[in-house]
């Protein structure tokens, strides 16, 4: 057991970020504080929240590329609202981002489900259409920082020992985990990439699985993306442009298998405080921004190369061996 | 394809019925000098604020009329039906801030040929559409406006950083070599860093952040992008420094309304789109009198704003780029 778990993707994957604070810290002593750990956590938390929605999706064997976009128009939904009605208290807003980030995502869930279409087809199409819609919106018009409510901007500043964008990333993580471990439509999330003829016969219904699946991911998208404007008090068209590759990137070197059925909350959340380390740190340890791109890029598929070796299936050879034997 | 064709011609057609009620008040005013400021696309606060300028312009010199227009969407094709509408007119100057560099030059060049005064600016159109571009300001002014901004914030001096856009970005490039050549003339002001915030605010904000950690000293953070300038204002707030980091640099007054008043930023520049359209159309206006000539080298005046010297381009620069801060933010924030 003990043997197991020091042998498991996610303390491999804890060792490596421990590893890789240990290292910034020799050049850059105060990046291991725990009061610069907070900060790097706060940081990273909207890809901790996205990373654990797109790990139903991707769970699946499906993939969820139009979250980023999903969180931008929900961000400039709300953020248009609260500048032209200061007066809607922000728990209706935040309600309303999530559930719009629903609709959104039940729409990519829908294509899938019911038209058949490719996820990375259908999700690329939505991505575009979003980022489009914003521009509808809002005219191409920014909203910005005076334009908003101070009760707006300051939630997810709020702090109670860390800041409320922690506090909202913890819940998130402690209701993914019992989502995913102790409730049957979890489960259902990887019998269905794992084996779908399989899930078939124990009774699940694997087009409305995914369906729930990209449910799920975009109501995480719409909360992430009142925060996100709200963080950074901002929202134009292009914000969290391209995002949704490094939540991809987050869920894939937490070992969320892209093949589907395999991954666990803790290796996705792990995942994506591996990116958040090394993007806080890039800019302290004073490396040269061509530098950083490269780096950031090499992590990721040192840890997929990492992954895909320790993910070889044994459940074909088992098969194999047993043909020879009968 | 079909459909397309039916939008286009509906479009041309939209465009000519727009253009009919000008030409009939143009009739009327024969011995007034009319001047057209066309825009990238009207209903645009940018161009509003020139139009403005522009509109006192006219004021000063008396007899001259300006026709503010410009298509509904920012299209090159949307600006030849305006300058065609605009050539049966007859009216004395076109004064342009072009959708396309290239595609404008055949219809202005028709525009020239019919005795028109055409003039760029903003947004200029290649050398041959035009009798000279007006840019708002030039690279060497921006460069210096940028560190004069901080260093004007610091008596004492100290350290200071740069948060540009990407490491790529030609513009910043351009503006961050200029104001390095500058630096000598702030002996107190010291550079520790440049570092590239791509025009992301997730990602300006970290960079930003990562300027506070690496240099404690650190007295003002130079954005000349409008990005990450927000974004830098935002990671000074938060992390509770206002009034120790100073956010400066080039910024829309819209954007950073909130944050000049937070104290984050104390000023920063942008040009003034008001002095752009006044100027010119003081340029085009003189150029149509013959008052001047837009020759390599030479001297055009502009009313208030004193002169614009030509280079070999026939491109010239209005002026500094205009200093925001406290005491005029609140004027411009609902303008641009």
């Amino acid at each position: 057991m003990a043997d197991r778990l020091l042998r498991s993707r996610e303390m491999i994957l804890a060792v490596a970020i421990g590893a890789m604070i240990l290292l910034i810290s020799l050049r850059f002593p105060a990046f291991a504080e725990p009061a610069n750990l907070g900060r790097v956590f706060n940081d990273t938390a909207i890809l901790v929240m996205l990373a654990l929605g797109q790990m139903a999706v991707i769970l699946t064997k499906s993939i969820d590329l139009s979250v980023a976009a999903n969180l931008a128009l929900n961000g400039m939904v709300v953020a248009m609202l609260n500048s032209a009605f200061p007066g809607i208290p922000i728990p209706a807003l935040i309600l309303l981002a999530i559930l719009l980030g629903a609709a959104l995502g039940a729409v990519n869930g829908l294509m899938v489900w019911k038209l058949d279409i490719p996820p990375i087809v259908a999700t690329l199409g939505t991505l575009t259409i979003y980022r489009g819609l914003i521009f509808v919106v809002s005219g191409g018009a920014w909203v910005n920082a005076h334009e908003m409510s101070p009760a707006f901007k300051d939630l997810p500043r709020a702090a109670l020992g860390l800041p409320a964008l922690s506090w909202i990333a913890l819940g998130v993580i402690g209701l993914a985990w019992l989502l995913y471990t102790r409730t049957a439509t979890g489960r259902a999330f990887h019998a269905v990439g794992g084996n779908a003829n399989a899930a078939v016969y124990a009774g699940i219904d694997t087009g409305r699985t995914r369906f729930a699946a990209y449910v799920l991911s975009g109501a995480i998208a719409g909360l992430c993306g009142y925060l996100w404007v709200a963080r950074y008090a901002v929202a134009y068209v292009d914000i969290a442009g391209g995002f949704e590759l490094d939540v991809i990137a987050a869920c894939v070197i937490g070992g969320v298998s892209i093949a589907g059925g395999i991954g666990s909350v803790a290796g996705a959340v792990l995942g994506a405080l591996f990116l958040g380390v090394i993007k806080n740190a890039l800019p302290v340890v004073n490396i040269s921004p061509f530098w950083q791109l490269a780096i950031s890029g090499s992590a990721i598929i040192i840890a997929v190369a990492f992954n895909a070796r320790a993910e070889r299936r044994k459940g074909r050879v088992i098969l194999r061996t047993a043909e020879h034997r009968a | 394809m079909k459909l397309w064709k039916s939008l286009l011609a509906g479009a041309a057609a939209a465009v000519a019925l727009a253009a009919a009620p000008l030409a009939t008040t143009a009739a009327n005013a024969a011995d007034q000098t009319r001047i057209a400021l066309v825009v990238k696309g009207l209903g645009i606060g940018f161009f509003e604020a020139a139009n403005k300028g522009a509109e006192e312009a006219a004021k000063e010199l008396g007899d001259v009329e300006i026709i503010y227009t410009g298509p509904t969407d920012t299209t090159a094709e949307g600006q030849i039906e305006v300058i065609n509408a605009l050539i049966a007119q007859k009216v004395d100057a076109i004064a342009i801030s072009a959708n396309d560099k290239d595609a404008l030059v055949p219809a202005l060049k028709k525009a020239m040929d019919r005795g028109i005064t055409v003039i760029s600016w903003d947004s200029g159109v290649a050398p041959e559409g035009r009798a000279m571009q007006l840019n708002p300001s030039s690279t060497p002014l921006i460069g210096n406006m940028i560190i004069k901004l901080a260093a004007d914030n610091l008596p004492d001096g100290g350290d200071v950083a740069v948060l540009s856009a990407s490491a790529t970005a030609t513009n910043q490039n351009a503006w961050i070599a200029a104001m390095k050549q500058v630096m000598p003339n702030y002996p107190n002001i010291n550079l520790v860093a440049t570092v590239y915030g791509d025009d992301l605010s997730d990602k300006s904000y970290r960079e930003a952040q990562g300027l506070m950690q690496s240099y404690p000293d650190l007295k003002a953070i130079i954005a000349p992008t409008s990005v990450g300038i927000v974004a830098a204002a935002q990671a000074v707030e938060d992390a509770g420094k206002v009034g120790e980091i100073n956010v400066t640099g080039l910024g829309l007054p819209s954007e950073m309304a909130g944050h000049v008043e937070s104290g984050a930023s104390k000023s920063f520049a942008i040009w003034n789109p008001i002095d752009l359209g006044y100027s010119a159309t003081m340029i085009a206006y003189n150029l149509a009198k013959g008052k001047a000539t837009a020759e390599p080298g030479a001297e055009i005046p502009m009313g208030r704003m004193g002169s614009v010297k030509l280079d070999e381009n026939t491109e010239g620069a209005m002026a500094d780029p205009f200093v925001y801060d406290k005491s005029n933010i609140e004027q411009f924030k609902s303008i641009f």
